[in-house]
């Protein structure tokens, strides 16, 4: 069962990540994936899994990093942000 | 609020191998990766459950068939992705390079373009005057003589499997 939303608890703490994507995506599988195997913390929201205003709100956040809304959108510390599966952006981007 | 759809294993095992054996039939490939692939096709079943239609499992459909007609799979991407990057967007169709281990697939950029600008929004019209252009180049298969309107001709004709080389441009 894929949850909405939620936190994962990790080890390493060190930067605020949110990740944005939609439950039957399976590049936003293996970010997800990524994220865990690298022991981070993170947010996770599933836009797909909403609807309405707050499927609304959740798209006019993620359109201020990536006005493409495309999946998954990775937003670091509320400074940057990494589209698609991209391991190699992540790492540099999380100092990993 | 959220929602719980499960599809049966059998369900998506079946879809898989029509998927499958319709691709191969027409001169494309389904992503050779069995899991992923198999995970895209449940994602297609949910969607249709939820929409009625088959969007994208990687792309947030509108859920207005109107609004989401581009991204019904096969989407109107596959085969511009397909011959810029080897695979479409959420990678259930790969390319002929990807099939011989010759290009491996990435996550690759979005190409749908914003709304008002999709192609359900501006049909290509065949043309109405003399001498007018048609909005899409015309390819032509020199082996069969299939043809088709579009940016850039097929990777493989559909009908006879010659490869792209092989079509001109007729109009």
């Amino acid at each position: 069962m894929t949850e909405s939303k939620g936190s994962i608890q990790g080890s390493k703490n060190e930067h605020r990540i949110m990740f944005y994507g939609l439950s039957t995506c399976i590049w936003c599988k293996r970010t997800r994936q990524f994220l865990e195997n690298q022991g981070l913390s993170f947010d996770f929201v599933y836009v797909d899994l909403f609807h309405g205003q707050e499927r609304e709100e959740l798209v006019a956040e993620i359109r201020q990093w990536n006005p493409a809304i495309s999946f998954p959108t990775i937003v670091v510390d509320n400074k940057q942000c990494v589209v698609g599966y991209k391991p190699d952006e992540l790492k540099e981007a999380l100092g990993l | 609020m959220s929602e719980e759809i499960t599809i049966p294993p059998e369900k998506i095992d079946a879809l898989h191998k029509r998927l499958d054996q319709e691709a191969e039939a027409s001169g494309y490939h389904l992503n050779p990766d069995q899991e992923f692939t198999r995970g895209l096709v449940e994602g297609l079943l949910v969607n249709e459950q939820r929409y009625g239609y088959r969007a994208c499992p990687c792309r947030l459909a509108a859920g207005e068939k109107q609004k989401d007609l581009d991204i019904i799979c096969p989407c109107d991407y596959r085969d511009p992705d397909l011959l810029d990057w080897g695979a479409c967007y959420c990678a259930l169709y790969v390319s002929d390079e990807v099939m011989q281990e010759k290009r491996e697939i990435q996550s690759i950029p979005e190409r749908r373009p914003p709304e008002g600008e999709r192609p359900q929004d501006q049909p290509a019209r065949a043309p109405e005057q003399p001498g007018e252009r048609p909005a899409l180049p015309v390819w032509r298969c020199r082996v069969c003589g299939y043809l088709c309107a579009r940016e850039k001709p097929p990777g493989v004709c559909p009908i006879c499997k010659a490869k792209k080389e092989r079509f001109e441009r007729f109009w």
